[in-house]
């Protein structure tokens, strides 16, 4: 299983020679099987890039969508293959309690805000992501809702001998108790996460950033390093990045995560076009 | 197993409340009160722990406001558990301590957003003797 970043930053792009390292794209990360079978994890600005580097021959693309706050949809009538009738797009995401999946992103892919309406896309189909798992080709997913502000989902992909677990945004650190975690029923995203090979995590805070953020969804570095620590997370990829945050600010945040944590994992920064080989595909 | 995110989440707000909260699994098991619940039901969550729906019900000794036991099924969390609807009352109970206290409780469902049933939560409050 191959996993590709193709937009890692949060909340608005943020493109500028500044950030040219960790890149100024919002969430887009692709997932490719063994088999060629791909899925897109969230529909950022990334997603355009993404789309466009497609091989020929793709037939079918699966997009998940954590959820349906702008950075993770504002890609999505940029993506090429919503165009072409000889690929099929299957868009999963969360529904409401009152509308479908379909109506909520609509509101977005209709005039005025978009110049086409999502109806009128040729092979584009929409549905409520199943829970606790389902299949898609070669894929196992697993999908729980997780905390973060409105019905938003995280998953774990499980295919090749390998796992990624996709949690782009989310605040678990409500769920501290004076600074300890609690046990594992009672902390968001744990079954996602656990011992899994490479964790792609919301990590969109500073410290003093989070201190007058709370509850607005995000992690801090050190939450999403000790996250990572408490679940067993063989790699971290720090994820979600904050707009403000240039270059030079994302390697100190790092760093001290680093130092401040001593993670017994892998870490990576999260940076754009980053590529990672999980399973059978990183033994060879 | 991790629980759903609506219990995990209303486990938080409960921990920063000062309304005595109690909640319960869908089986009815309860999974966690706050501080200042256990200051009414006389013992801290630590030391009672996860306890079967037939124990709760009837340890504390509930009864109505002509002294009459309450059958379970009758209690408020009980109706929210089982009827799947909110529920109110006014009862006395007897404390873990032997504190005899007045409380009237409002208990409800709690439903996810595809309408799942994942438990119940219940509200305390004291009144006067």
């Amino acid at each position: 299983m191959r996993v590709t970043l193709y937009g890692t930053r949060g909340s608005i792009p943020a493109p500028g020679p500044e950030t040219m390292r960790y890149g100024g794209n919002t969430p887009a990360v692709q997932v490719c099987a063994e088999n060629g079978a791909v899925l897109v994890l969230d529909a950022g600005s990334g997603i355009r890039r993404l789309g466009a580097q497609l091989s020929a021959t793709t037939s079918r693309v699966d997009i998940l969508l954590t959820h349906l706050h702008m950075d993770h949809i504002q890609g999505l009538g940029f993506f090429p293959p919503l165009y072409n009738p000889a690929v099929e797009v299957h868009l999963w995401g969360p529904a409401s309690n009152t509308l479908s999946l379909e109506a909520r992103l609509s509101r977005y892919l209709s005039p005025p805000l978009f110049p086409i309406h999502l109806r009128d896309l040729p092979s584009v189909s929409c549905h409520r992501v199943p829970r606790p798992s389902f299949d898609i080709g070669p894929f196992r997913i697993l999908t729980a809702l997780v905390s973060h502000p409105g019905p938003t989902v995280g998953y774990r992909i499980e295919a090749d001998g390998g796992v990624v677990s996709y949690l782009s945004d989310h605040e678990p650190a409500l769920c501290l108790r004076n600074g300890q975690w609690p046990g594992r029923e009672w902390v968001s995203g744990f079954d996602l996460a656990a011992e899994t090979d490479l964790l792609i995590h919301d990590a969109q805070y500073t410290d003093e950033e989070y201190d007058s953020h709370v509850g607005w969804g995000h992690s801090s570095y050190r939450h999403a390093f000790e996250f990572a620590s408490y679940v067993g997370a063989r790699k971290l990829v720090a994820f979600h990045h904050d707009p403000g945050h240039d270059d030079e600010m994302l390697n100190h945040l790092q760093e001290n995560a680093v130092r401040g944590v001593r993670p017994n994992f892998a870490v990576s920064g999260g940076c754009e076009g980053a590529v990672f080989d999980i399973g059978r595909g990183a033994a060879r | 197993m991790a629980h759903p995110i609506q219990i995990i989440l209303t486990r938080q707000l409960a921990g920063y409340l000062s309304v005595p909260t109690f909640l319960v699994d869908p089986n009815g098991t309860l999974l966690f009160y706050n501080e200042p619940a256990e200051v009414l039901l006389g013992r801290r969550f630590d030391e009672t722990g996860a306890m079967p729906a037939e124990e709760w019900s009837t340890i504390f000794a509930p009864v109505d406001q002509e002294g009459q036991p309450i059958p379970p099924a009758e209690l408020a969390l009980m109706i929210a558990l089982h009827e799947r609807r909110p529920a109110h009352e006014r009862l006395f109970i007897q404390g873990l301590n032997g504190v005899r206290r007045h409380l009237e409780v409002v208990a409800i469902p709690i439903l996810g957003i595809q309408g799942e049933f994942v438990g119940a939560v219940a509200l305390f409050w004291e009144l006067g003797q």
